[in-house]
């Protein structure tokens, strides 16, 4: 439901206004008492400058932003950042359009926020993708040497995505692969949650820094934890109860995924908790596995079918008897057919053998030999 | 050659040896235990309030996944290991939540783990020091560098605590340690009490622990058995239990209060105490074949003097 | 001390039995390459309800007590003053040293990380509570010293030789691998001289290095006992008690002299050497003795222990117990007779009652009697049995071609002699 009318025209009610920086708050996992310093930050006059910058992409990431309704997207855009330059939602086009680019980049330079849209093609000097004369290899070093930092919206931004999949034609890549030496945060996802970035934009116009980011470059309060850790359909994995395939009786009853090749045991991202265009809903909750689209070796590079290896398991959900019954290994009726054998066999020896033996002492012939032992 | 009766070696061997060996058991009537030190960490397990969530079991696993070789166990019926499911302690597994449940009504989860026993016997035994305890912490740990593998710690703890790693080529014992090298070290508490979420494990000083364990008896008196398992087992533990069953139900052994450690010091020092034993039995033993020698080269000397005497 | 007193066994060494133990040996060897290979699960029946089975039992505690025939005959020569007994002494030494050389192998083999046992010299590491400190040290002292004492009869072999077996192999290989005939055979003269420089130094200082090997076998086969002072949970009453110390130190003497009259006979008889009557009626004579204080002390135990109704209640532990006493009582009563006890056959068939009784004892106290209650259970696997057997098939090979080597069985005289070789 589009709230732009009621924004545009009036302005928002405070009460909305409230209730935007407390769920922009609460994704980011900061506590609700910081709501008040997120809200103070939204309305700063000072709104600092984005470029937006698009590639080798669907502009699903963008469509995602525009699905989001807290903040809606005319209020991010008129009242808390200053979009200098977004193909798709600007008003100009053309010449007009790339002037805009050029003199925001001059005007702002160092301070801007540079969001990249998109994988950016290497391969032959990258002629694969060009905008307004120039190949996406350019203008990403151009526009990033004056980014005070890059965000990657969107897998492909991020690791490469669609276009990177074997056997990568184009030579895409991401941006952290032309960039070094600019704070770079990666937001994946095909589409990531349009709060991921939200919350990150008021992160850095709250706390003027980037929020903690893992490994590759992700915010942990969004990439922090695995699908698997967070889903609703857990209970279901730990206890065995498994969807055999689509459509079946199984699948109806909203059993774990997991043999269907959902690759929430190895995909970082909250997906399960946020949810996706205000309606509560994501993959794995209306049947379909979990593609791993925030990884980079996953999405796209393996089959959404294959099952995913399980790197930690966790117990499972019934419990060992405290009286195990038989513990240990016993007696096989081998090993006590052949000690049974031999033991007969020694004893028939022994006393064979005691059958043999002379009675009684040897006759006294050498009775005296005995007293001839030399002596020490 | 000493005519000296059968009697009297026997009267000899029988003082010497019965002296040195059987003195101590004679003497050790009932030794009084040596006080408990509540000063040392441990934990409380109130099984009233686990859920066997199991997150103990898992948080475990993870913070030992690389220090203690602990490794995940698959089912029988798990071909695509998907679950850790050991069904004891294991060479893998250090602590482990079961279920006792005689009907629908009467159940109960029991979390097995390391006792932290006051007088450890595996402390006792280890020939090399390779189970040691802390003397502040009371932590008892387990050092694979030092260890022979010969199990003794295995034959000595009467709650088999310790697990070896018999399937493998390189093997070492595995227990609990109060995640002294791990999580106890980065965040001062052990990794099952941090994640347990009904705090049905607390972790503290043995003080602390038993004031409020006796705290909860005395104001839930109809909830739990009245008795806090580990107070005085075997000489105390670190590792106290609370209860809705009685412990020997949970697989908790009933055990008296006097440490298998002390008796078993008490004979070994007795007989070895600062090597005296041992020396003088040596001493007096040299002496008289050193006589014996003597007595019979004499002997021969005599025998040949009259043998040469005789053959002129 | 004369070297004259024995005499290499000139026999073949190649016999049949040395071929059935050699094929034994092999097996149980080639098992303990799989144990170090695939770890101990892989071969044993070991779990963590019983950490120890057959071959600590066995290979360590028994097998121990079975070597103890050199300690309870030196005993009796050095300590009794019994020179008679001399004769046997190397024999008893020889064995001995085979039992715990080969019990140390085995613990090498049965403990999950031999590669630290350097750990018993590193004074930091030292942990003197454990009685199992005190065994292993002792125990690898008094290898040491069964060594120097066997040392003797190599000496004489080394100074008395010709060399003829190395002389014609050298002759067949001269030259080739680097082989000069002229050179070896003087370093193997050298070795004979040095032998013989050696002897009477050795000689000297033997007597202390003896005393010794009958101190250390009091502390360790009492310790030996003292190691399941700590299973007070988990050992039956019948055997725990205070009193193990003291009754594992009878318990290996008796079976020392036991197993000394047993390896006797069973060398004469199968060497066909004359039985050595004299000093093993008089090795009879004290067993009884021995053997009734340990009785004693086991009955008046378990009437201070209140344990008499649990001993004759015929279920599993109680038949175990009164089948131990039932042996060792026996095999005593029977060697009151000073008849039987110069008996061939009756020397035979009590020893045997004795050391099966004695044995019996261990395994009670070490396997069949303990309990970790929990439900485990054990019983040897195919493979561990074989390893078992495989060292004990190594030790009497060993034994066999040893005597046949080196001058360890005493010394027949003249008529004896001719009487031997008739036969």
């Amino acid at each position: 439901m589009s709230q732009l009318g009621h924004f545009f025209g009036n302005g928002i009610s405070r009460r909305d206004f409230i209730k935007t920086c407390v769920a922009t708050t609460a994704v980011m996992g900061l506590p609700f008492s910081m709501a008040a310093k997120v809200a103070e930050a939204a309305q700063a006059p000072d709104r600092p400058p984005v470029i937006w910058l698009h590639f080798q992409e669907c502009t699903g990431c963008s469509e995602s932003l525009l699905r989001a309704n807290h903040p809606a997207p005319a209020t991010l855009l008129l009242e808390m950042i200053s979009l200098d330059y977004h193909e798709t939602l600007m008003a100009g086009s053309g010449h007009q359009a790339e002037k805009s680019l050029h003199d925001s980049m001059k005007a702002n330079h160092g301070k801007y926020i540079l969001i990249v849209e998109g994988a950016i093609p290497t391969k032959e000097n990258g002629i694969y993708c060009k905008v307004g004369g120039k190949t996406a290899l350019e203008s990403l070093r151009k526009a990033a040497e004056g980014a005070a930092a890059i965000i990657s919206i969107g897998t492909c931004a991020s690791y490469g995505g669609i276009q990177a999949a074997p056997p990568n034609p184009t030579g895409a890549v991401g941006v952290r692969d032309i960039i070094k030496d600019k704070p770079i945060i990666n937001i994946p996802g095909c589409p990531p949650s349009p709060y991921n970035l939200l919350s990150t934009v008021l992160y850095f116009l709250t706390f003027k820094k980037l929020p903690e980011l893992d490994d590759m470059g992700r915010p942990k309060f969004a990439y922090g934890r695995r699908i698997h850790e967070h889903c609703e359909r857990r209970p279901h994995f730990d206890a065995g109860r498994f969807a055999k395939a689509f459509g079946h009786e199984t699948h109806a009853q909203g059993y774990c995924l997991y043999k269907l090749g959902c690759k929430g045991p190895a995909t970082y991202a909250n997906c399960s908790v946020q949810r996706f265009n205000d309606a509560g809903v994501w993959p794995v909750s209306v049947g379909h596995p979990c593609i791993g689209c925030t990884e980079p070796d996953i999405l796209f590079r393996t089959a959404i079918a294959d099952k995913v290896q399980i790197h930690e398991p966790t117990p499972f959900d019934s419990y060992a008897p405290v009286d195990l019954k038989d513990k240990g290994k016993g007696a096989s009726p081998v090993t006590t057919g052949i000690l049974g054998l031999a033991a007969g066999a020694a004893l028939g020896a022994g006393a064979m053998m005691a059958r043999k033996l002379p009675d009684a002492e040897q006759p006294a012939e050498h009775g005296q030999g005995g007293d001839h032992e030399p002596k020490e | 050659m000493s005519q000296k009766s059968r009697r009297e070696f026997l009267k000899l061997a029988g003082l010497a040896g019965a002296g040195l060996v059987a003195a101590p058991a004679v003497a050790l009537a009932s030794h009084p235990v040596a006080g408990a030190n509540d000063e040392e960490l441990g934990m409380l397990y109130d099984a009233t309030k686990c859920v066997g969530c199991k997150a103990c079991m898992s948080a475990c696993k993870r913070v030992n996944g690389d220090y203690g070789s602990l490794s995940y166990e698959q089912a029988k019926f798990d071909p695509d290991k998907l679950w850790d499911a050991p069904q004891d302690l294991t060479g893998s597994t250090r602590t482990l939540i079961k279920l006792v449940k005689d009907t629908p009504k009467e159940w109960s989860y029991v979390k097995y783990s390391c006792m932290h026993c006051q007088k450890p016997s595996c402390v006792s035994v280890c020939p090399v020091a390779a189970m040691t305890k802390d003397k502040i912490t009371g932590i008892v740990d387990y050092n694979k560098n030092t260890c022979i593998g010969c199990r003794y710690c295995q034959i000595a703890c009467a709650f088999n605590i310790p697990k070896f790693q018999w399937e493998k080529a390189i093997p070492q014992i595995v227990k609990c340690d109060l995640c002294k090298n791990t999580n106890l070290k980065q965040k001062g508490i052990s990794a099952c009490a941090e994640v347990c979420p009904t705090g049905a494990i607390m972790f503290g000083k043995r003080k602390d622990l038993l004031a409020e364990a006796k705290k909860r008896l005395a104001e839930h008196p109809k909830q739990y058995v009245n008795h806090i398992y580990g107070e005085h087992e075997l000489g105390g533990t670190n590792h106290l239990y609370l209860a809705a069953l009685q412990f020997k139900k949970l697989g908790l052994p009933e055990l008296k209060g006097e440490a298998p450690a002390e008796f078993s010091e008490k004979i070994q020092h007795t007989i070895y105490k600062g090597f005296i034993a041992p020396v003088a039995l040596y001493g007096t033993l040299c002496f008289i074949a050193v006589r014996n020698m003597k007595k019979g080269n004499d002997h021969t000397a005599e025998q040949k003097k009259s043998d040469d005497g005789g053959d002129q | 001390m004369s070297h004259d007193e024995y005499q290499i066994h000139r026999a073949k060494i190649l016999t049949p039995a040395f071929w059935v133990l050699l094929t034994l040996t092999v097996i149980g060897f080639a098992l303990i390459a799989v144990r170090f290979i695939w770890g101990i699960g892989a071969v044993s029946n070991l779990s963590d309800g019983y950490p120890w089975g057959i071959w600590i039992t066995y290979d360590v505690a028994t097998g121990t007590a079975i070597a103890c025939g050199g300690y309870a005959v030196a005993i009796l020569i050095y300590i009794r003053n019994k020179m008679h007994y001399h004769p046997l002494i190397r024999s008893a030494v020889l064995t001995s040293l085979f039992g715990y050389g080969l019990a140390g192998f085995s613990v090498m083999v049965d403990v999950g990380r031999p590669w630290n046992a350097y750990n018993f010299f590193v004074p930091s590491q030292w942990q003197a509570n454990s009685a199992m400190f005190e065994v292993a040290l002792c125990v690898m002292a008094y290898t040491t010293v069964l060594a120097i004492e066997f040392l003797p009869a190599v000496l004489t072999r080394l100074q008395e030789t010709n060399w003829s077996r190395a002389r014609s192999f050298l002759e067949k290989y001269h030259g080739r691998f680097g082989l000069d005939t002229p050179v070896v055979l003087e370093k193997l003269e050298r070795l004979g001289q040095r032998a013989l420089w050696l002897q009477p130094k050795l000689d000297k200082v033997l007597i202390f290095v003896i005393v010794l090997g009958i101190t250390l076998p009091t502390m360790h086969q009492s310790s030996l006992g003292s190691l399941l002072l700590i299973a007070s949970t988990k050992l039956y009453p019948l055997w725990h008690t205070g009193f193990l110390p003291l009754l594992f130190l009878i318990n290996c003497m008796f079976i020392g002299y036991s197993i000394a009259i047993l390896e006797s006979i069973i060398s004469s008889y199968g060497f066909k050497r004359p039985f050595e009557i004299e000093q093993l009626s008089g090795l009879a004579s004290i067993t009884p003795y021995l053997t009734s204080i340990w009785l004693c002390v086991v009955v008046g135990d378990l009437v201070w222990r209140g344990q008499v109704a649990n001993a004759l209640r015929f279920d599993f532990y109680s038949a175990f117990f009164l089948l131990e006493f039932g042996l060792v009582a026996t095999g005593s009563l029977l060697l009151f007779s000073k008849k039987r006890r110069q008996s061939p056959r009756w020397l035979f068939i009590t020893a045997v009652l004795i050391v099966l009784g004695g044995a019996l004892y261990r395994f009670n106290v070490y396997l069949i009697g303990f309990n970790p209650g929990q439900g485990w259970r054990y019983f040897p696997s195919l493979a561990e049995l074989l390893i078992t057997v495989g060292i004990v098939a190594f030790e009497i090979l060993g034994y066999q071609v040893l005597v046949k080597l080196f001058p360890v069985l005493p010394r027949l005289h003249g008529h004896e002699e001719q009487a031997a070789v008739k036969a």
